[in-house]
């Protein structure tokens, strides 16, 4: 990453809330969360009842890694964004940025320093930038905002610069435009100029390619690759759509109903997956170079209940392998193979167990 | 199952007992500047039970082209040539009862917001009542046991009758849009990405009861999407789509097998797999072209990793391989280069 020539030093001091990491947590992940739990309160009254959206999270994101978030809709994975991204509160549990706690952070400035390292990239292109003013506004918003140390003059050419980076090229061009002059694949490469404006650390991407062409979806996720290689982002994408998690992912977690099901490296998991919902996911994938396969194993089971939610596990109702155990009592994630765990009580780490 | 997904039937049911001919289909839209050709002299015939995947680009006029083909369009696009004959009379030209008539009867469409199409202040019992009204159904036993019938047909308990769409699932609620697309048995269900708003296990599982319930009831269908995996293992022909014309049309799995012309191509391969090697993708450079100011020759020319000299001259007809219609002058002696 070429620096402009504020310098480093100048940078961190300026920067509202940035502090030097403790010691010791540099050579830990940049991101992990602890139990992380957040529960919603619907119906009143009588009718009050708990959803539970997310449930004892704990997982941790390196530094420079991409980690794959996946699982279907209401899974909780966006609910595990906005608890990072600061938007929700969590319930319970603890989110640590390299080592600092986020719930000891008091200040407006140090929740700003916070969410200039944390950025979120949005899933609809054509909703998450404003369409009244040009694509420069919401950039040199930032800059101004997140980077202040920034004279005045540069902020232009550093967003020309940024804008170049995600391929918006020529950058100078392109900042002039309106949202809506420009192709969402476009309109999304600006959403992560503006998460990249800030200097992240790590890039919260929420379905960033799914309302995207097919064709462009390719040159999102290269974007993401290249955000890592060359300019040492992580990056939590969430998806599910699991073919695209493996082209661009390092690690994948999957979840299941507020839980994490199983995580592990990414080809580990696809290669040897542990858990039954992983198993069905898999083979769910349509592709389009694989041979024929119409068969029975088609699941049609129903969303797992979320709320006010029994002891075991989430899965049980779907899942061919239940014993009496999944009825009673919740599993824990546990690791069965190096790095790689999954929270069944009948996975195992050599059984060839099939559920799908 | 798999019977039906064999190459080639698809093309045999297409010209022995066409439900449906599209004959030159053209559809123009008015704008300020002049008007601008989104679907472009599009012809294919449809058989009895045949499922047909239309697939492209955003942009490609595949929606257009089903609105045209259901007689949808409103100004200011319009039908500038061509014609839709289903079951042997002529679409275009209908008067909007004649068309009332047939719709949801014989053809129904279900839309590519269909999480969105189902009327939120009223219940899925009623708005199944309101179809059946409309098409002269008056016994309200006739009309509960059909309503309760069809949702049973989509994997949904009867019970789910009295709900409201909010009260319904993503998967559910697409379901319950196909479920009322069959209240007639039609003839034709036409489906604009029924399944993009859903997760890849119940996109699967809807895909394979959409094909279920075709075996069973024997509709024929038009599934437009741009997910080319999906269709992969579904359709019987797919035809693929580019600037508003046919780039490529054949048997499924002779057109997965070897993607001739270079967009199907290039579409295929913005796909990554999760089986094999991983390997660098980059899927189709550049944007798709600008159709209110067309390129001279080939339309793909511009973005094709083949084009030669003569692309940009020539406007490629269709020309056939080895049964398959590809829009490529790669193609014009005839032979596979």
């Amino acid at each position: 990453m070429t620096e402009p020539n504020t310098g480093q030093a100048v940078k961190l001091k300026k920067k509202p809330g940035r502090r030097q990491p403790a010691a010791p947590d540099s050579t830990g992940p940049l991101l992990r969360t602890e139990k992380l739990t957040r529960h919603f309160k619907i119906g009143g009254g009588l009718h009050r009842r708990t959803l539970h959206a997310v449930d004892d999270v704990s997982l941790s994101i390196g530094a420079g890694e991409i980690v794959a978030l996946v699982g279907e809709s209401g899974s909780g994975k966006s609910t595990i964004a906005r608890l990072l991204a600061s938007i929700y509160q969590p319930t319970s549990g603890e989110i640590y940025l390299q080592g600092r706690r986020l719930s000891a952070i008091k200040s407006r400035a140090d929740l700003l320093g916070y969410r200039s390292d944390v950025p979120m990239v949005f899933q609809d292109p054509f909703s998450s930038i404003n369409p009244v003013f040009r694509v420069s506004h919401g950039i040199e918003r930032s800059l101004k905002l997140h980077r202040p140390e920034l004279p005045r003059a540069e902020r232009r050419a550093e967003a020309i610069r940024i804008f170049e980076v995600v391929g918006l090229t020529p950058g100078a061009d392109v900042l002039e435009r309106f949202p809506h002059e420009l192709s969402g694949g476009q309109r999304q490469r600006v959403g992560f100029a503006q998460a990249l404006a800030m200097r992240p650390k790590l890039i919260l991407a929420d379905e960033p390619v799914s309302m995207l062409d097919v064709s462009i979806r390719i040159g999102l996720l290269n974007l993401m690759s290249k955000l890592r290689d060359d300019e040492g982002v992580s990056i939590l994408y969430i998806t599910h759509d699991i073919a695209s998690a493996r082209y661009v992912a390092d690690r994948l977690v999957v979840m299941y109903a507020g839980h994490i099901a199983e995580s592990g490296p990414m080809e580990d998991v696809l290669a040897r997956p542990r858990h039954p919902y992983t198993q069905l996911l898999v083979s769910a994938v349509p592709d389009p170079r694989a041979d024929v396969r119409v068969g029975a194993d088609t699941d049609r089971g129903e969303p797992p209940r979320v709320i006010d939610p029994t002891p075991g596990c989430r899965f049980r109702w779907r899942c061919p392998l239940a014993i009496d155990t999944c009825h009673q009592v919740t599993p824990v994630l546990t690791e069965l193979l190096p790095d790689h765990s999954a929270a069944c009580h009948v996975a195992t780490a050599d059984a060839e167990l099939k559920a799908f | 199952m798999s019977s039906a997904l064999a190459d080639g039937i698809g093309q045999t049911a297409g010209t022995s007992d066409p439900i449906l001919q599209v004959s030159d289909v053209s559809v123009d839209y008015a704008t300020k500047s002049g008007s601008v050709r989104a679907v472009d002299g599009v012809s294919f015939d449809l058989g009895r039970g045949e499922f047909v995947g239309i697939v492209g680009e955003s942009g490609c006029g595949k929606s257009t082209l089903l609105f045209a083909i259901a007689q949808l369009l409103s100004p200011p696009a319009g039908l500038t040539s061509g014609n839709v004959v289903f079951k042997g009379v002529s679409m275009v030209g209908m008067t909007d009862s004649q068309l009332t008539a047939i719709r949801w009867k014989n053809l129904s469409v279900v839309m590519q917001s269909a999480m969105n199409a189902l009327n939120p202040v009223k219940s899925i019992a009623s708005q199944y009542k309101d179809a059946m009204r409309a098409h002269g159904v008056r016994s309200k036993t006739e009309i509960s046991d059909r309503s309760a019938h069809v949702l049973k047909m989509v994997g949904i308990d009867a019970e789910h009758l009295r709900s409201y769409p909010h009260q319904l699932s993503g998967g559910m609620r697409q379901r319950a849009m196909i479920a009322m697309a069959l209240l007639f048995t039609p003839d034709l269900v036409i489906m604009d990405e029924p399944t993009s708003a859903l997760d890849v296990v119940a996109q699967r599982s809807l895909m394979v009861q959409i094909k279920e319930l075709q075996a069973e009831l024997g509709f024929s269908i038009i599934f437009v999407t741009h997910d080319m995996s999906l269709v992969r293992h579904f359709s019987d022909r797919i035809m693929v789509m580019c600037a508003g014309q046919v780039a490529e049309l054949g048997g499924t799995s002779r057109v997965f097998g070897t993607p001739r012309h270079p967009y199907t191509a290039g579409l295929m391969d913005a796909f990554p797999s999760i089986k094999g090697q991983r390997v660098f993708l980059t899927g189709i450079p550049g944007q798709p072209p600008n159709l209110a100011a067309k390129p001279d020759g080939c339309l793909f020319a511009p973005r094709c990793p083949k084009v030669m000299p003569a692309c940009g001259t020539t406007s490629p007809p269709l020309y056939q391989v080895d049964g398959v219609d590809v829009r490529c002058l790669l193609y014009a002696d005839g032979s596979a280069p």
